[in-house]
């Protein structure tokens, strides 16, 4: 094995020469979501964002599936593949595995990732190629004009359901967890400090890193997060994790419960040690998993951060590390030899 | 005892048994004697499935069919002239294919009252008379193997499994095989059992032996070598072939290969394969489904690697998306399909020629791929090469139809030098290509049409490439109705304007009248057939296509220039429906869909038919 690049998720990926600026990102196409959607604030956090990282933008690649937020790509003046539904991890999991010099992005929605391209996602999230992706989440189908979505609530009422949705949704979070991903965070749209906070570990992350991202859509279903957003509301659910502080809000604490979950109770009801810590490198998934389930009846409690930052070997350093020891243990390949490999004879 | 030795010209054998009893295994190795020793050979394994199937039933029977000559040939034969049936299944389930007079080698211990009831024996046909037109050899196989073993310490299972090594050795002797690398092979598979390798080589040694001293052979056969062009020569199946052509796309691309693939029968071989050879730069993907295996191959393109991905009919079907994609990207793509017989699932391990239509036009949208056909299991390797120079040269992705036949079956092939091989490598892009400075990923070069292929990592050439409409030049989303009818017919032209070779016709006479069309796997039966048919008089052309799209440019004046065309197929007439269609030409079609290959005489007739109709 060569050296460790966990941690190091940006290690391969070669150094801009000189400072860049958000200008730089911003490509020359005419912006074409609808006035107000929560994709503009994301597209900008992510534009001022890229910067900072340093790395050549030439070496920079968005990859997108289909719906509103895969348009993504061609806003940023980077190189960019916007593809076909459901399949931007596939595709990104290819470049990405050729490719180790390369930061991939994947920009899904949660239509794109977790209906028509569920089987995708799951997988790289298992398998852990370094990449990051965002998955915007509006809880709606957007681009097709408002069906219900595989995070939309029990009972939605749209165009597709007069009478209301019967399924459950997925709840991201729990399902990337279940996946066995080794990075697992939420942000919000329209906190772009949060936002950012998040993607710099996400990059970080030498593997898939998996990032839900809270999104509104103002045609199809606006309002979605905004408890989360209005002052006289949002402090009371938002729970901010952060690494290695007891996990409180408002006036409450998380706690682990009698039924082996966690708990919400009155912060003034435990003991300080009672409340839990939160440790994003644990490597039990369980209290993530835990965590996620907050949202249970939903926006009760949403945690936002980094639920889980875990690291493993990826996909891609395994299958070049692979590649090389097979050359170095028996030699490059020559044709010749392959050809002439096995039983042959002579005629003549 | 001084046997007596018989000169065959040809032989064709079946060994058949029950799926566990190694029966391909013990073909292979038949297979790889004969050609050290340097017959001309063809063979067509025949497996179910399941991978075991209930034992002792016919469903569960599996053979290999080897045709070994004094001179070239071109099928694996169409009537066995030897069956070795190591059961009654066996037996019954190969006995029509029999012709009156061949050999029948068979197990005598397996034809138990149980066996025989499984299949529907009453009567072991070992002990009445119902074999009678044929000449039965029946031998003790399982216990002569165990007797052999008997001092081994091995258990008795492990003994009676042995006998096919037995059975592989008695038929060495009665063909006068070499053996030598038969027993370093045996040796070689089975190195951390040593009690088993020692058994084996002992059963197989057994074999022989019994063969030279029992009376129930009194004759062995010789079949001299076959006198075929100079050169060196290995014996290769059609998945082994066109994995190595791959191989060699990639050494001649000088880009490194990329693989995605989901397991498919008969197409895994080729996954297998290709693993094996890391350090030609080789990564390969098992993916989580077939739309995964095709999506990384095309993302390895966009990063500049050679994407190929390997499948079955079923696959092909999934991806089909995805190739849309490529198509409207403009990127290079191998999509290899190893056709099987279908719908659905079909018959997963047999043989057709069905997917041609799809390979076309099972896409939404105008989008149009070039198509390429190898004709035998070597030529699987030139064909792999072709299809990466078209895809590399042309951005375009390419579907290579290979099928179970072609797959499974092998036969000697001249090493090529690697020297003749075709420089098929491509410039990246690396500069703008626009007096503004500016990169338009969709301007292409003027004789090819091709667009240019810049890769992640050029500085100055971010650009962004999708599923979505893209203008002319800039490739910006454009909805605008006179470029998408501009783009494609781009699209189409591109690929109508592929280089592709001329056919060739071979016309011994010169004067035919009747030409022979056909395209994959059925080259072989179809110049068998016409062998027999011109030395009986007859004058026939041939002509075979390895382009289906586009065609070569001389097609439709081939076609025009004789009287009749006919076109045998192993489906209903999918390749005689375009010709049609594009040359109006009244093509006869000749449509058997059962899973085999064409038997060279029942060809034979056919052809013979148009000639005489004439």
């Amino acid at each position: 094995m060569s050296e460790s690049l966990n941690g190091k998720g940006l290690a391969l990926i070669p150094r801009a020469e000189a400072k860049q600026t958000m200008k730089e990102f911003k490509s020359d196409q005419e912006v074409r979501w609808c006035p107000g959607c929560g994709d503009y604030a994301i597209l900008a956090a992510v534009q001022s964002f890229m910067p900072e990282l340093g790395i050549k933008r030439e070496n920079t690649v968005f990859v997108s599936g289909i719906g509103c937020s895969s348009r993504f790509p061609y806003y940023l003046n980077t190189y960019g593949f916007h593809s076909i539904h459901g399949r931007a991890p596939a595709i990104a999991t290819g470049l990405a595995a050729s490719r180790p010099d390369l930061s991939v992005w994947v920009i899904t929605g949660d239509g794109d990732a977790l209906s028509i391209g569920g089987n995708h996602l799951i997988h790289s999230l298992r398998r852990n190629v370094n990449l990051n992706i965002l998955l915007f989440n509006n809880r709606i189908y957007g681009l097709t004009k408002g069906q219900y979505s595989p995070t939309s609530e029990i009972g939605k009422i749209t165009k597709s359901t007069p009478m209301g949705s019967l399924d459950k949704p997925f709840n991201p979070i729990s399902l990337a967890l279940g996946a066995e991903a080794g990075f697992v965070a939420r942000t919000l749209d329209s906190d772009r400090k949060h936002l950012q906070s998040v993607l710099r570990e996400a990059v970080a992350h030498r593997g898939t890193s998996l990032v839900e991202i809270y999104q509104n859509c103002n045609i199809f279903n606006d309002g979605a997060f905004e408890m989360m957003k209005d002052p006289e509301t949002r402090d009371a659910i938002t729970v901010r994790l952060e690494h290695g502080q007891p996990i409180v809000f408002a006036d409450q604490a998380v706690r682990l419960a009698r039924t082996g979950g966690v708990e919400v109770v009155p912060r003034a009801s435990v003991r300080e040690e009672e409340i839990l810590v939160h440790d994003v490198h644990n490597p039990d998934p369980s209290l993530a998993f835990a965590l996620s389930r907050l949202d249970e009846p939903a926006f009760a409690h949403v945690p936002i951060g980094i639920f889980r930052s875990v690291d493993r070997p990826s996909y891609d350093q395994l299958m070049n590390e692979q590649v090389a020891a097979a050359t170095t243990q028996k030699g490059q390949g020559s044709l010749t030899d392959l050809l002439h490999g096995g039983d042959t004879w002579r005629i003549g | 005892m001084t046997k007596q030795v018989q000169q065959l010209d040809r032989v064709i054998i079946r060994f058949a048994g029950d799926s566990g009893d190694g029966m391909q295994l013990t073909g292979d190795r038949f297979t790889a004697e004969t050609a050290e020793f340097g017959n001309d050979l063809s063979t067509l394994p025949n497996f179910p499935a399941e991978i075991r199937a209930p034992a002792g039933t016919l469903p569960g029977v599996s053979s290999f069919q080897l045709h070994f000559a004094d001179h070239d040939i071109l099928t694996p034969g169409d009537a066995p002239n030897v069956l070795v049936a190591m059961n009654p299944a066996a037996l019954k389930a190969n006995l029509s294919d029999l012709p009156r007079g061949a050999d029948i080698i068979a197990n005598s211990d397996e034809f138990t009252k149980r066996n025989l009831a499984k299949v529907g024996y009453t009567e072991s046909p070992l002990d009445d008379e119902s074999l009678s037109e044929w000449r039965v050899h029946s031998v003790p196989l399982t216990s002569l193997t165990v007797k052999a073993l008997e001092d081994f310490d091995i258990s008795k299972k492990d003994a009676e499994r042995a006998k096919n090594m037995f059975a592989l050795g008695l038929l060495s002797w009665l063909y006068h095989r070499p053996v030598e690398a038969t027993i370093r092979f045996i040796e070689s598979k089975f190195a951390k059992k040593p009690d088993i390798a020692k058994s084996n080589v002992a059963a197989f040694n057994a074999g022989w032996n019994y063969g030279e001293t029992t009376e129930a052979f009194s004759v062995s056969y010789e079949i001299k070598p076959a006198k075929l062009a100079p050169g060196i020569y290995r014996n290769i199946s059609g998945n082994q072939a066109l994995a190595y052509g791959l191989i060699a796309a990639s050494v001649q691309a000088k880009l490194p290969l990329f693989l995605g693939s989901y397991p498919i029968t008969p197409a895994s071989d080729i996954l297998h394969e290709l693993s094996k050879h890391k350090r030609f730069g080789i990564r390969t993907f098992q993916a989580e489904d077939e739309i995964a295996g095709v999506g990384a191959a095309l993302g390895a393109s966009f990063g500049g690697a050679l994407g190929v991905t390997t499948t079955s009919g079923p696959g092909v079907a999934l991806k089909a998306e995805t190739v849309g994609l490529a198509v409207t990207t403009e990127l290079p793509l191998i999509v290899v399909d190893v056709q099987r017989a279908g719908p659905s699932t079909g018959m997963p391990t047999k043989t057709e020629q069905t997917d041609l239509l799809m390979a076309l036009y099972g896409r939404n949208g105008e989008s149009p791929i070039p198509v390429v056909a190898p004709a035998t299991p070597s030529d699987c390797f030139a064909i792999a090469v072709e299809a990466a120079r078209i895809a590399l040269k042309y951005r375009t992705p390419v579907m290579l139809l290979s099928d179970g036949y072609l797959a499974n079956g092998s036969e000697p092939w001249k090493l090529p030098e690697i020297d003749d091989l075709p420089d098929i490598s491509v410039d990246f892009t690396t500069e703008s290509n626009s007096d503004d400075g500016t990169f338009l990923p969709f301007k292409r070069d003027a004789e090819t049409l091709a667009r240019p292929w810049a890769v992640p990592g050029t500085p100055g050439l971010e650009h962004r490439i999708g599923g979505i409409e893209k203008a002319d030049g800039t490739g910006n989303i454009s909805y605008d109705p006179n470029n998408h009818d501009l783009m494609v017919r781009l699209r189409q032209a591109k690929i109508d304007g592929i280089d592709v070779p001329d056919l060739e016709v071979d016309d011994p006479s010169g004067s035919a009248r009747v030409l022979v069309l056909g395209w994959g796997s059925t080259y072989g039966p179809i110049a068998a057939a016409l062998r027999r048919v011109r030395k009986a008089g007859g004058q026939v052309a041939q002509a075979h296509l390895r382009h289906l799209n586009p065609f070569p440019k001389n097609i439709g004046e081939v076609l025009k220039s004789y009287d009749k065309v006919l076109l045998p197929e192993i489906n209903l007439g999918q390749l005689a429906l375009l010709l049609r269609a594009k040359f109006l030409v009244d093509i006869i079609s000749y449509n058997r869909v059962r899973g085999l290959p064409f038997k060279a005489e029942e060809l034979a007739g056919v052809i013979q038919d148009v000639i005489d109709s004439e």
